[in-house]
């Protein structure tokens, strides 16, 4: 099988289209013939989206293979629709050198699921005290354009004024985990009423908010990019439109999770539910909605944070943060955002896949889905809808929160370059995918 | 199917003054007499016949109520019930005649717990038990020193005594 | 009742009749057989993540008294602090045959999860759990106000028209929550005083009335002035600057004490600082409840493991 034709999709939601993928990349488009050497993929009903970038993922390796690979991260990533991940830095070792990040960029393009950018580490070790190695990182096989040290917060003023300025100097952006420590000493949800009835000490939306506040401001006297992770409350969203209001050259995420739970979920003491920054109210999820639809927020990422079940079997307090997102992304995004009329199918793309790949630099996502375009694709159905369960997961983890949740839409199938990783609904097997790019190759060198 | 009484209001009040007579009867000497009823109707009864011994012969008996929730060898079998309250008279047990009352007697193990719930306050001289109704089909070695009336069942038949101080009329039933 | 995991989840009836219960109990202690037979048979665990020799030796004593195995598991130089995991040693202790479990923990929540996990299925009794809760002793405080306002008529009644005032620490107390939902349940007026950093985030939507200063709310002529402990490190963490201006501004001082009406109680769930937030004027005078309320204790706790452990499993969880 040399070629792939997706017959009768829905291009972004919008028109009918025949796409065909050769070589890598897309060939054709418009009303098709198959060739006697294509696999043909009936997407009546399915509409067909870029592959998706996420920008916010943590694989885990090396060092927390108990919790997810480089493997079962990117191909959890090839369910969700996804055909490229930004790797967070906090690993064992940590991300801070040309090494590490090489390794992890190399297993990425071993197995062929995904795309992998590693993150690099702003500060060594995470310790929030030098700087890494960032233009050895930079100029490194995986050339790293994103640095973060998230699960922490770089919190030193000048320190991340430093770090935004020598970033800049390599075309990277700083994506800051906007947590003041000293405010969030152990913090284990929401700061409100019912923190304070479940004696469980708050996290403020304060502790978020004046970081940002701080780094924007620091962003517009350095004049370089800054990226917001995970924006949590209604007052972050407030900071960023202002701050974009002035010129700021400022970017900030939203993780699904945020747009559709509330803290209210804490109530059982279920650590399924505990992730950082934590849950909030309703008037921020509508917030946060509201801004992802007006462009205030710029993109989805799914701080996808696989921990294994005795990090989340225990008191909320010893659990771990965080929960797993990729595979059931699409359906939260299709359940909060497009059937609610807030987003299309369009400006779904636009924050799941061609912004997250600019604010990357991650080439091959900017004109998707046309012709001589590298061939990242996924297929929707919009229509289906399932109540969610850990059945549905394809990484090491089973930490989601959407056990028992009707969600709509489902991903049907995924082509990363050309290659086919997921095909009516199922991941298509390591080997095979493996091979696939094998013959990719050599038709490119033949 | 509809129940059938077979005590009436003036037949339980003459089965108590027999009672308290018997029971004076019976005892010999100069011993005191403590009626513990067990809750509820077994304590609206005691009162019943002790005041009734008291118009006999004044001042020589007392009457409390004897709660055995906390004794019954049935605690993991029932839904959980609140007890009620064990009041003993000021002067104890000790020594006195306990007179035991309840209103049905059948199993036997209400008896059984009630002893075994009498042994922890103090060491009477004698107990004896008086119920209003013996419907039989004892599990457990024990009977009565006064009965008020003797009513064979069967068990598939439920016996219903209903007092005024409790439930507002005043009858003994039986129905299939 | 399958459990016992707060006092926010007890409805007037309910709490009513674990007080009645406890009069019962109460009852038995002056018997010349204080031992009942009802717990014969079953096995009641003490599971202490914390040290409490207090709260531990009154559930021991419940239990005893009601005849139960009693097996007490204290984490420190165990199994726990190699490692093992609440839900591994809970279900050890299942497998021991635990008919019930009383649990204090430091986290929040935690009886809640050995309660609901679907972990174990034995009933589950919150002897303290992290900031959370401590219902048995929100219990014992109401059991011990009640007592003392109606005595031998206690039966039946609730805490309706008594005005309670809580002092201190409420934001780290377990005991606050649990009173203030309990109490206020029970139908009683309950006021707080604490500096604000003392006070729980939200506490506007508590049943309550908040006071900054204890001068004020000692002017109601409260029926209860309730001191909760205070730890010397908060002042660490700047939620006060020193021990000796807490005692100034927020202590019940021998002045202050002097000022409470003659029937006023006063209640501190031990262990006291004398001089931090209770002076000795004031702790041992008549009017403390202190040695009252460790008394109770064990009633309260007789009647809770009573209507947990003895009816059957089939009844309303």
């Amino acid at each position: 099988m040399t070629g792939l034709l997706i017959r009768g999709a829905t291009l972004l939601g919008e028109t009918r289209e025949d796409i065909r993928i050769r070589g890598g990349r897309i060939a054709a488009t418009g009303r098709l013939t198959p060739e006697l050497d294509e696999r043909v993929i009936d997407a009546d009903g399915l509409v067909a989206l870029p592959g998706l970038v996420d920008l916010h993922t943590h694989l885990r390796e090396p060092g927390g293979e108990a919790s997810e690979t480089v493997l079962t991260g990117t191909r959890a990533a090839a369910a969700g629709g996804f055909t490229a991940v930004f790797a967070m830095a906090n690993t064992s070792p940590v991300a801070d050198t040309a090494g590490v990040v090489e390794q992890v960029h190399a297993l990425g393009l071993q197995h062929g699921y995904a795309t992998v950018r590693p993150i690099g580490a702003v500060t060594v070790g995470l310790e929030g005290e030098r700087l890494s190695e960032i233009g050895a990182m930079a100029r490194s096989r995986a050339s790293v354009r994103v640095f973060s040290d998230d699960g922490r917060c770089v919190h030193d003023a000048l320190l991340m004024r430093r770090a935004l300025e020598y970033v800049a100097t390599f075309d990277g952006v700083i994506a800051q985990h906007a947590q003041e420590p000293r405010l969030t000493e152990g913090a284990q949800m929401n700061e409100g009423a019912l923190s304070g009835e479940l004696g469980l000490a708050g996290w403020p939306a304060v502790a978020e908010e004046s970081i940002i506040a701080r780094d924007v401001l620091l962003a517009q006297h350095t004049g370089a990019r800054l990226h917001v992770c995970h924006l949590s409350t209604a007052g972050s969203v407030e900071v960023i439109r202002w701050a974009k209001a002035r010129g700021i050259a400022v970017t900030a995420e939203v993780t699904p999770h945020h747009l559709l739970l509330t803290e209210d979920l804490a109530r059982g003491y279920d650590a399924r539910f505990k992730v950082n920054p934590p849950l909030r109210r309703d008037d921020d999820v509508r917030a946060l909605r509201e801004a992802l639809a007006d462009g205030t927020i710029d993109i989805v990422a799914t701080d996808h944070a696989p921990h294994p079940a005795e990090a989340k079997e225990c008191t909320w307090a010893e659990a771990a943060f965080g929960m797993v997102g990729l595979e059931s992304a699409v359906p939260v995004l299709q359940t909060t955002m497009i059937e609610t009329g807030m987003l299309g199918w369009e400006d779904l793309a636009r924050v799941m896949s061609s912004a997250p790949a600019a604010i990357g630099r991650l080439d091959g996502y900017a004109d998707p889905l046309t012709e001589g375009a590298p061939a990242n694709v996924t297929l929707v159905d919009p229509a289906a809808r399932r109540t969610w369960s850990t059945d549905d997961l394809r990484g090491r983890s089973r930490n989601t929160p959407y056990t028992g949740v009707e969600l709509a839409g489902t991903i049907v199938a995924t082509v990363h370059g050309g290659v086919a990783t997921v095909l009516d609904g199922d991941l298509r097997p390591a080997d095979e995918v493996v091979a696939a790019w094998a013959g990719l190759r050599e038709d490119a060198r033949g | 199917m509809t129940a059938r009484i077979v005590l009436h209001d003036a037949d339980i009040t003459r089965a108590l003054r027999r009672i308290a007579h018997e029971v004076l009867e019976s005892r010999r000497g100069d011993g005191r007499l403590v009626f513990l009823g067990i809750p509820t109707r077994g304590t609206v009864l005691a009162e019943r016949i002790q005041r009734i011994v008291d118009e006999i012969e004044p001042g020589t008996s007392s009457v409390g109520s004897l709660d055995i929730t906390l004794y019954r060898d049935d605690l993991a079998r029932t839904p959980t019930r609140a007890p009620a309250p064990t009041r003993i008279p000021d002067e104890g047990i000790d020594d006195a005649i306990v007179v035991l009352v309840d209103d049905v007697l059948y199993s036997g193990r209400t008896v059984r717990a009630a002893l075994d719930a009498l042994a922890d306050h103090g060491r009477p001289r004698a107990v004896r038990l008086a119920v209003l109704v013996d419907r039989g089909h004892r599990e457990l070695p024990i009977r009565a020193d006064f009965v008020g009336k003797n009513l064979p069942s069967s068990m598939s038949e439920r016996v219903s005594v209903r007092l005024a101080d409790v439930d507002g009329v005043e009858e003994v039933t039986i129905e299939p | 009742m399958k459990h016992l995991l707060s006092t926010r989840d007890l409805d007037r009836a309910t709490a009513v009749s674990i007080l009645d219960i406890a009069e019962d109990m109460a009852r038995t202690a002056d018997r010349e057989v204080r031992k009942l037979p009802t717990l014969r048979g079953k096995t009641v665990v003490n599971l202490f993540f914390e040290d409490s020799t207090r709260t531990r030796l009154s559930f021991e004593s419940a239990a005893k008294r009601l005849s139960a195995d009693v097996i007490t598991f204290s984490a420190k130089g165990s199994s726990v602090s190699k490692g093992e995991s609440l839900k591994d040693t809970a279900q050890t202790l299942q497998a021991m045959g635990a008919d019930a479990i009383v649990v204090r923990h430091h986290g929040s929540g935690a009886a809640h999860l050995l309660a609901h996990a679907g972990w174990i299925d034995a009933h589950v009794l919150n002897a303290g759990d992290g900031t959370h809760e401590h219902p048995t002793q929100a219990l014992l405080d109401a059991f011990t106000m009640r007592q003392r306002r109606y005595g031998a008529d206690s039966r039946e009644r609730d805490l309706a028209g008594m005005r309670v005032v809580i002092v201190g620490d409420v934001v780290h107390s377990r005991v606050a929550r649990s009173n203030v939902w309990l109490l206020s349940t029970l139908g009683a007026e309950v006021h707080l005083v604490a500096p604000r950093t003392l006070l729980p985030s939200g506490v506007e939507t508590w049943p309550v009335t908040v006071h900054e200063h204890l001068e004020p709310a000692l002017a109601l002529g409260p029926d209860v002035v309730m001191m909760l402990r205070i730890q010397q490190e908060r002042m660490h963490a700047a939620f006060f600057p020193s021990g000796r201006e807490y005692a100034r501004e927020w202590g019940l001082t021998a002045e202050r004490f002097a000022l409470l009406g003659p029937d006023t109680m006063v209640m501190h769930p031990g262990p006291m600082n004398r001089g931090l937030e209770i002076s000795s004027a004031a702790a041992d005078s008549s009017a403390s409840t202190v040695l009252a309320q460790v008394t109770n204790g064990v009633f309260i706790r007789m009647a809770v493991l009573y209507l947990l452990v003895a009816g059957s499993s089939e009844e309303r969880a």
